[in-house]
């Protein structure tokens, strides 16, 4: 059967059981939209193609899948670049499809024309420019397949017009060219021997959990690694929602703005058992300084994330999963009674942590931010998919939204993109339309991909936006305040606009509320409401995260509330 | 620690672009290139790059760990110790007078080298083997006034057993 570019392309993604495309269009991809409107494939059109990208991110975050964007060339293909640098950062599987000039033009500054696979090299897991309808196909099927092998993430494919228009006799593409980089390793078993042993030893224990656990399916093996053993657990950004928010074995965030007892635990455990991370600086503090007592295991499936920020003793590659799987199998019962009295010993002083230093804030009158992501987290059960946009906004999310499940906190964290969160929310919500998903935002962030709210309201996407109105940029202000005298250099002085009349003016609703006591109130409305809603919160302004630690020092040295 | 010299090869799909991902990779993550050299190998499908980086251990090993992630790069090599073989080959082109020319040519003769172009006043003076050979010849040559200089860089096999 003789088939165009277009077609052949819609039906790799049928084959892939793509459900959704988030997309702009335009005259490099003219025809593959042509195609679309006689396809089962649902798409979403979105107002920025940045935004395209975070809503496909926020979509495979949720839904666990590969998230699908398709943009014109030249300026689509550019609008995109920091969404998939965000993906990149986070190990996100997207495939983003860029239409491209026909061939012949390629290179002749033709109308629109951009080297987007050039300009994405350095962001992307790999990416291709098709340069012929017959190698469609099979790159098409690579590209899903190493978006999604090994550590997730994003891949461009740049398909020209005229690929597009062409025609082929259509043969299903036989087997993946074999790739020795996408061989995912097995755990090695004397390794996962040597992991065991040091767990079945360790007198302080604690389990350090990223975001490469949730990205494998390891939560319910890592959840019952810890009750079983009674290891505490703590997370970095990426990992918060691998282990229950709200068990008591359960820290918090670890790093610059973790909790006292996560950066006092990791400073005094003898064993960390690192899972799915990276060691990112925000993460680490000073590096010489973490987990100074420590003998530290690492499981990734990236060996590239091993011994390249902290040395490793022993280093573990493969999938989170499987290596805790196993571990769970190899491990033989609790440890004997001497050892039994320094794990108590160990879980009273991390409660003593807990207790002596918990995360709070001062009530004065003015409506907190704390507060309202408490009264968040409350009245949504802990239910919700959060997504958040950048600054104070993102850590308050993160320490007082106690987050229980995988894939259920969505954030830039990696890149820290403000403008993600809106979007993000609008792929959670696409990916799971029965949840819940609430955006806590920052005055600024919000502003940053705003048009979205036309794209919520166009596909009736009950999103709610909860926007901690500080009326300005806060975490930069936090360290201006805390590290550069006071002087509020281009943080303080900006206008936004009337966030209630902003959502009318899309056809959402607009609450706000101005006292502590509206804060209950206008989050109950906003959530019945049954589209999308803006609620604007008016906070304390100078408001900062704690704990701090100031960049570069170890992280057991904070600056406290 | 001491930043040490390092030879790498690898093989690598002979693709559009795949020469910019490897030198991109090392711009891009402030890795420094010294050296590096490509062309295809028999299989015209695959082509074979050998660089010379300078770097601390660890960092070497992030290098060959970073390099192993790239879709295109299909198999990776050190080339340090005798178990390998490793040639540079350099043309060195140098200012010569007549009453010069005797003794240069000695020169390229005691170096194994070979004159690849000769005129009035310059010879182009061609001399390959370990790097050190290269940098001696070069060395050697210098006084006379050297006019132009290309280098390939390092490549190399690591040996078969015997
Ligand atoms: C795209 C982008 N530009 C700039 C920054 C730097 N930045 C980090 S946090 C922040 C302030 C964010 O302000 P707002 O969204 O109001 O959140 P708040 O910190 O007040 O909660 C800025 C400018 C960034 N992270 N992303």
């Amino acid at each position: 059967m003789e088939l165009t570019g277009a077609q052949i392309l819609l039906r790799i993604l049928e084959e892939e059981s793509v459900d959704t495309l988030f997309g702009y269009p335009g005259g490099a991809v003219i025809d593959i939209y042509d195609e679309l409107a006689r396809s089962p494939i649902r798409h979403i059109l979105v107002r920025h193609e940045q935004a395209a990208v975070h809503a496909a991110d926020g979509y495979a975050r949720a839904r666990g899948r590969v998230g699908v964007c398709l943009v014109t060339s030249g300026p689509g293909a550019t609008n995109t670049v920091t969404g998939i640098a965000s993906a990149y950062a986070d190990s996100i599987p997207l495939v983003v499809l860029t239409g491209q000039v026909p061939t012949h033009l390629i290179g002749n500054d033709a109308f629109q024309e951009v080297d987007i696979v050039g300009i994405t090299r350095p962001c992307t897991k790999h990416n291709y420019l098709v340069s012929s309808i017959e190698q469609l196909a099979p790159i098409l099927k690579e590209a899903f397949h190493l978006a999604r092998s090994g550590r997730p993430g994003p891949v461009l494919v740049d398909i020209p017009k005229n690929v597009q228009s062409a025609r082929i006799r259509f043969r299903p593409p036989g087997a993946l060219r074999s790739r020795p980089y996408a061989t995912t390793p097995e755990p090695h078993a004397g390794q996962l021997r040597a992991v065991a042993r040091l767990i079945g030893s360790a007198r302080r224990p604690l389990i350090f959990a990223g975001g490469g656990v949730i990205r494998s399916g390891a939560s319910e093996a890592l959840t019952q690694l810890a009750r079983r053993f009674r290891i505490p657990v703590t997370a970095s950004l990426m990992g918060l929602g691998a282990f229950p928010g709200d068990d008591p074995l359960f820290l918090g965030m670890l790093g610059m703005h973790g909790t006292y007892a996560a950066n006092m635990s990791t400073g005094a455990c003898d064993l960390l058992l690192a899972v799915g991370v990276r060691f990112d600086d925000r993460v680490t503090g000073k590096t010489d300084a973490f987990a100074a007592q420590a003998t530290i295991v690492h499981i990734d499936i990236d060996p590239t994330s091993i011994r390249k920020n902290v040395p490793v003793r022993v280093p573990l590659v493969g999938d989170c999963r499987e290596s805790l799987e196993r571990l769970n199998g190899l491990l033989a019962d609790p440890p004997g009674e001497e050892l039994e009295s320094s794990r108590r010993q160990w879980l009273a002083q991390i409660e003593e942590w807990k207790a002596q230093r918990p995360l709070c804030y001062r009530s004065d009158g003015t409506i907190k931010p704390q507060q309202v992501v408490e009264e968040l987290y409350e009245l949504t059960r802990g239910e919700a998919i959060i997504t958040t946009e950048v600054g104070q906004n993102q850590m308050w999310a993160a320490q007082f939204y106690r987050v229980r499940r995988p894939g259920h906190f969505i954030t830039s964290g990696g890149l820290g993109t403000m403008g993600f969160g809106l979007p993000a929310a609008i792929g959670a919500q696409i990916a799971c339309p029965e949840k819940t998903v609430v955006d806590i935002a920052g005055d600024g962030s919000i502003q940053m991909n705003i048009q979205e709210m036309a794209t919520a309201v166009q596909y009736r996407l009950p999103v709610k936006i909860v926007i901690l109105n500080n009326g300005c940029l806060g975490m930069v202000r936090q360290w201006q305040e805390l590290f550069y005298g006071g002087r509020y250099s281009a943080t303080c002085d900006n206008t936004a606009p009337d966030f209630v009349k902003l959502a009318e003016a899309y056809g959402a609703l607009g609450l706000r509320a101005e006292r502590p006591e509206e804060v209950r109130p206008v989050l109950e409305r906003g959530l019945a409401h049954v589209g999308p809603a803006i609620l604007d919160f008016r906070v304390t302004p100078e408001e900062c995260v704690y704990p701090m630690v100031p960049a570069g020092a170890p992280i057991t040295e904070m600056l406290l509330v | 620690m001491k930043p040490q010299k390092h030879i790498m090869t690898m093989l690598v799909d002979n693709e559009p672009g795949v020469v910019s991902r490897v030198a991109g990779l090392f711009s891009g993550k402030g890795f420094n290139i010294e050296s590096i050299c490509g062309s295809p190998t028999h299989n015209p499908e695959v082509s074979r790059i050998t660089i010379v980086t300078r770097a601390d251990p660890p960092v070497i090993e992030q290098i060959e760990k970073q390099l192993r992630k790239l879709v295109n790069v299909l198999k990776l090599r050190s080339l340090n110790g005798p178990h390998c073989v490793r040639r540079e080959l350099a043309l060195v082109c140098i200012a010569v007078k007549p009453e010069q020319r005797a003794e240069v040519l000695r020169i390229v003769d005691l170096l194994g080298g070979r004159v690849a172009d000769a005129g009035l006043s310059h010879l182009i003076v061609e001399v390959s083997g370990e790097q050190e050979e290269v940098q001696t010849a070069i060395h050697l040559l210098e006084p006379y006034g050297i006019k132009k200089l290309a280098r390939t860089g390092p490549i190399g096999l690591i040996r078969e057993p015997k």
